[in-house]
């Protein structure tokens, strides 16, 4: 691996518990003390592992503990985890905010972080005075910003306040300026922490493709985030962190399909499909739903089950149908064509991003289901883009009493119906 | 698979005290020249008289000096015309005291900054030192506006013509003095805030102690002596007897201020060098 671009190696990052303050000289004094001696600094030794809920013994603990990873030239690594897993944390190690207690990182070409945006606005001043004085903060010589202000107030549409102190910006129009700074920094590799929940749904857009093109520059991008959709489609490998630690590390799909199989109480209700940009259309996620709108994959009998397919059109499209086949113990129950009642999305498909819903048909059997194929085909029946048992789910009789009922499991038959018999009684 | 690459940056938890990063500090040079002007034009935005202030403040206080001191007290000013006196004294001692006041909390007044972006925080009390330098040279154009009319009026006092050289070093000094001393305590407050309350009484009480308002000649020598400790205080003497030809000049005391200056503005750099890594989790 000669084209690695950031090396960590076995990070720590040691926090203390309470208050800053009392105590702290006489701790300092015996770390020095320590030190002096050529001894291991005496409060690295007692940090536990960081898991908030516990309630530990330690003062100390491991904010991140034996982070160790690589990243080369050109990938975008998505970090994801809980609240409190140590992203932020590496992230400000990465960009140099704060140390690490252990271990070291190597790095290779200039780095810029986006930790927040619009850091270092002053509000008396004005948006042409902002975008120097950010875009020098951000690491850009005032030569660069000269020859990319234009870019950069056009792409923030807000032209027209450019001599107005951002105090008097709306909050969408500042957050507007301050990202599109950002986006014009050139550095090779750049640290995003979650700045893109900014804006509107149009900028948000706008700041999507942006960083893809960045991405697409063959420049390294690490991306922190809770949207699992956008660490999908930007990222192309992705590791999880669990209490400060590494649990996982894989393709980005793997690592978003790991983390919310491992940390979102239920397994298996959502799955990512890795993006494919050679396709003209791609079924990105699949997610199953009760009414409530609850992400699960084991049902009631009686439940509505609803499954979502997010997916993407990249070019105009005609005769392609979005399908999914539903199976039970290898045999099809049925399959059904998103274009079955809407015939116009055979003649055309605009591009864009879209959900489709569709509500299964209830009461199922008891027992598991699996969705054999899910994706794409066109009426020639030549497949474009099929997932293959991507899904599967379980129902289970917990809330009814099945005996004799249509949909006890071991009834006869593949489909349960509930069918009405009205009787008459004929003589008496 | 082990060979060695080129790593253009080391992150490691402390870096060695001698590491100081100039030519990073270079690197972000437009940088520190962007926070001068912002320093500026973020400070009078919105007032009527905008610049003029930096005229009013030095006068108003040389005018309150001249009164209480002078008029009131009649406290001797070597013979000088008060108001010169003591404005001269007030422009060199602004210069120390904005610099040292104003750097001294780099780390806790930027915080916000600093926990989201690197770039090298020296940058941060350096342009603090060009701010004020500028601010200095204004003030200093009054005293020298107010200066030339006293000669001009044929007032009793004797330039320094051949002396005029050390101006210069006496501002350097003074400038070295203000950012050693402010780093020192930026570095300290962000774990011990009690410092930030010492140093508001802290710098009026060294202001009294560094013969802004009284002349050290009107002192007994064993206090001069004690008085010629301080640092600050042959640099005012100096910069007084260059314009005015009355006051306390050594070079040997300067080389004392100077060498001072350099000691304290390298254990400044040094602490704050190390501080820099690790204050986000202590601030």
């Amino acid at each position: 691996m000669s084209n690695s671009v950031i090396k960590v190696e076995n990070v720590g990052k040691l926090y203390h518990l309470g208050q800053v303050g009392t105590g702290t000289i006489a701790n300092d004094v015996n770390r020095w003390w320590h030190r002096v001696r050529g001894l291991e600094d005496p409060y690295l030794k007692i940090g536990e592992s960081n898991d908030r809920t516990k309630k530990g013994i330690s003062e100390v603990v491991w904010a991140l503990k034996d982070i160790s990873f690589e990243v080369n030239q050109g990938e975008v690594l998505g970090i994801i985890g809980k609240n409190g897993a140590g992203k932020s944390t590496l992230l400000k190690i990465l960009s140099r905010v704060t140390n690490p207690s252990v271990g070291q990182i190597k790095v290779k070409g200039r780095i810029a972080s986006l930790l927040e945006v619009g850091t270092g606005f002053h509000p008396e001043l004005t948006g042409r005075e902002n975008i120097f004085l950010n875009g020098a903060i951000l690491g850009m010589t005032k030569q660069e910003i000269r020859s990319k202000f234009d870019e950069i107030v056009d792409f923030s549409g807000v032209e027209r306040y450019i001599d107005t102190p951002v105090k008097r910006y709306s909050s969408g129009m500042y957050v507007r300026l301050a990202f599109a700074v950002a986006a014009h920094l050139e550095p090779e590799i750049l640290i995003i922490d979650e700045v893109l929940a900014v804006g509107d749904a149009e900028f948000q857009k706008k700041c999507l493709g942006k960083m893809k093109d960045v991405s697409g520059q063959g420049r390294t991008v690490l991306f922190v985030s809770h949207n699992m959709g956008m660490v999908n489609s930007l990222c192309n490998k992705g590791i999880v962190l669990t209490h400060g630690q590494i649990s996982f590390e894989g393709s980005a799909a793997e690592s978003v399909s790991f983390y919310l199989n491992n940390f979102s109480g239920v397994k298996n209700h959502t799955v990512y499909f890795e993006a494919d940009y050679n396709l003209p259309c791609q079924v990105m996620c699949v997610s199953l739903t009760n009414n409530k709108n609850e992400l699960k994959n084991e049902f009631d009998v009686f439940e509505e089950i609803t499954l979502s397919v997010e997916y993407e059109i990249r070019e105009d499209i005609n005769g392609v149908s979005l399908a999914f086949v539903l199976e039970k113990d290898g045999d099809i129950i049925f399959i059904s064509f998103d274009t079955d009642y809407d015939s116009e999305k055979l003649n055309k498909r605009v591009p864009g991003k879209y959900r489709s819903k569709v509500k299964l048909p209830s009461p199922l059997k008891a027992g598991m289901y699996n969705f054999a194929n899910i994706g794409f085909g066109s009426v020639n029946t030549t497949s474009i883009n099929i997932n293959q048992n991507a899904l599967s789910f379980e129902i289970k009789e917990l809330s009814f009493d099945p005996t004799f009922k249509s949909y006890a499991s071991n009834r006869v038959g593949i489909v349960p119906t509930c069918l009405n018999w009205q009787e008459i009684k004929l003589n008496s | 698979m082990s060979k060695e690459q080129n790593w253009d940056l080391l992150i490691k938890p402390q870096n060695k005290w001698h590491q100081i990063d100039l030519a990073s500090i270079y690197k972000y040079r437009d940088l520190l020249m962007l926070l001068v002007r912002r320093d500026f034009v973020a400070v009078y935005k919105q007032t009527i008289l905008g610049p003029l202030w930096f005229f009013i403040q030095p006068i108003l206080t040389s005018l309150t000096f001249t009164f209480i001191f002078s008029g009131i007290a009649n406290i001797s000013t070597d013979g000088n015309p008060a108001i010169l006196f003591y404005m001269a004294g007030i422009t060199i001692w602004t210069y120390f005291s904005d610099c040292l006041n104003k750097t001294s909390n780099t780390f806790v007044a930027n915080a916000g900054v600093f926990g989201k972006v690197y770039f090298p925080r020296l940058i941060v009390p350096l342009s603090v030192l060009v701010s004020n330098l500028i601010k200095f040279g204004i003030q200093f154009l009054i005293f020298l506006i107010l200066w030339i009319y006293f000669l001009a009026n044929g007032q009793q006092i004797n330039p320094q013509w051949g002396l005029m050289w050390v101006l210069p070093f006496l501002i350097i000094i003074m400038a070295g003095l203000g950012l050693g001393f402010g780093i020192v305590i930026s570095s300290l407050t962000t774990k011990y805030r009690d410092l930030s309350f010492l140093i508001g009484f802290g710098v009026q009480l060294l202001m009294y102690g560094s013969s802004v308002v009284l002349p050290i000649s009107s002192m007994s020598e064993k206090i001069q002596k004690i008085m010629l400790l301080n640092p600050l205080t042959s640099i005012i003497e100096a910069f007084k007897f260059v314009f005015m030809g009355s006051g306390y000049f050594e070079v040997i005391s300067l080389v004392y201020s100077a060498v001072f200056m350099l000691i304290v503005l390298m254990i400044g750099v040094v602490i704050f060098n190390k501080v820099e890594k690790s204050f986000m989790d202590t601030v």
